[in-house]
């Protein structure tokens, strides 16, 4: 690796690389969604009062927990196609790549979310839903109205910390040859010898956009913040 | 026990009990609330006054006997329990507002959501009651920002924005500082001379000589005593009434 930097090759390959972060970044944004309003139902039906709904959703957390994040995205997309196959009699009609690693991150965001939200709920006193029950709400408003809104505000911080994780983790996808924003740069890399400008560039850029969101989140809490003497 | 000219009572439970686990929380518990009385629980903690209370509305289920709200069953699995408790005004021990909604909001939560009103309804008919209560000028504040006794008027007044037919307080002033327990009972009696029926479980004899019409005194998840104030106050009370009243009146 002798010589001098050459920092064109970024400029050169803009285009490429911008389409692998607008792949990571709906990645990212669908995969966040999804995974906290799945985890948020999840993490209802684990502190459910009834066993048939918390017993399958504490299964279905323990086991994509256990199974390593890169095994998901890449078992889902070789068995999605082999389990569509089976139901339409088609042989291989594949699921893409990005629809298959979408739904691998779903379910596998969703189980840590879950995690977190569960915990979130049970930071919440007793005291709070008994005085929405009190009123006559039922379950969903006592949730919607009282319950929730108080424990995503104990949560950000937990919910951003996992968020720059998933952000990290979408790079996960080049197992299924998905070109994803360091996918790019890698291919770029490999095309100009620049590898080490390139995974440079890569890591600054996920460094500002990993801080920035960091420090977006502290200023959220603080105008979300509950006034207190 | 008291006689009545209504045909049935507000709340009338028979033979209450309640299990945790093994434990017996709650035994046989049988007394009633006529409509308009008001009756004040107490004993020593842990006798099972709170879980009582709470049985009454249907926060804490039971697995014997009968609770019923102006003739309701509350242990029924086809009572319409949001509904049922819709009407019964509930004031906990530590307020229970919510903190991440403004003092307004707390008062009109319940009657846009469960009762249906609009906006403007609810927001004439919550401020009133805090005007009632004291405190319309803190409208605009979060539970936070207020004092303990002024955020316990808030819940009472949040629990009256829905117009109920009766009240449960569950040890209304326990988590309060001393001085900031008159402003909560001045609320209460009055509430209380107004003839709202109203079932209170408290410490605060003061409270019960005042208003109340009938003392009923817990010990070990059992009801002890069942009688009217005077009697309660007077002489013939059982020993383990006498011993807890000796306990908490010397202070």
């Amino acid at each position: 690796m002798g010589g001098e930097f050459d920092w064109s090759v970024v400029w050169k390959y803009r285009a490429v690389l911008w389409d692998g972060m607008v792949t990571s970044l709906q990645l990212f944004a669908i995969a966040l969604a999804g995974g906290i309003f799945f985890g948020t139902l999840l993490a209802m039906a684990r502190l459910s009062r009834w066993k048939a709904l918390s017993v399958p959703a504490a299964g279905f957390v323990n086991l994509i927990r256990a199974i390593p994040f890169i095994m998901a995205i890449f078992w889902f997309y070789f068995l999605t196609p082999m389990i569509v196959g089976k139901f339409t009699g088609q042989q291989g009609e594949a699921v893409g790549p990005f629809t298959s690693a979408i739904v691998a991150f779903i379910m596998v965001e969703s189980a840590y979310y879950s995690e977190i939200i569960r915990a979130g709920i049970q930071s919440i006193p007793r005291g709070q839903p008994w005085a929405a029950y009190a009123l006559g709400m039922n379950y969903w408003q006592s949730m919607g109205h009282v319950v929730l809104p108080q424990a995503f505000r104990n949560m950000l911080p937990v919910m951003l910390t996992q968020a720059v994780i998933l952000f990290q983790d979408t790079s996960l996808v080049y197992v299924v040859a998905l070109k994803d924003f360091l996918g790019a740069a890698s291919k770029a890399g490999q095309l100009t010898g620049r590898i080490v400008e390139l995974y440079l560039f890569v890591a600054v850029v996920f460094f500002v956009i990993c801080f920035a969101a960091s420090w977006a989140v502290k200023r959220l809490q603080a105008r979300l913040a509950v006034p207190s003497r | 026990m008291t006689a009545s000219p209504d045909p049935r009572p507000m709340i009338e439970m028979r033979q209450v009990s309640k299990w945790y686990g093994a434990f017996h929380v709650l035994k046989e518990c049988t007394t009633k609330v006529e409509k308009g009385e008001v009756v004040v629980v107490c004993g020593p903690s842990g006798s099972g006054k709170s879980t009582l209370i709470k049985a009454v509305n249907g926060l804490e289920p039971f697995q014997k006997g009968e609770i019923l709200v102006n003739g309701v069953s509350v242990g029924d699995p086809r009572t319409n329990l949001p509904k049922l408790r819709s009407h019964i005004g509930m004031v906990f021990q530590n307020f229970e507002l919510f903190p991440h909604m403004s003092i307004t909001d707390n008062l009109t939560l319940g009657q846009v959501k469960v009762l249906g009103r609009t906006r403007d309804q609810a927001v004439e008919k919550g401020l009133a009651l805090l005007d009632r209560v004291g405190l319309l000028s803190q409208k605009d504040k979060y539970p936070g920002q207020l004092s303990g006794g002024q955020q316990q008027r808030v819940a009472i007044a949040r629990a009256l924005s829905m117009d109920p037919i009766a009240m449960l307080f569950d040890e209304p002033t326990s988590a309060l500082d001393p001085e900031m327990i008159n402003e909560v009972l001045d609320v209460m009696v009055q509430l209380a001379r107004e003839g709202m029926t109203m079932m209170v479980v408290t410490h605060e004899m003061g409270f019960a000589r005042k208003v109340a019409h009938r003392v009923v005194f817990m010990d070990q998840g059992s009801i002890v005593e069942d009688c009217t104030k005077d009697e309660f106050f007077g002489t013939q009370r059982s020993e383990r009434a006498q011993l807890f009243l000796s306990k908490i009146l010397q202070h």
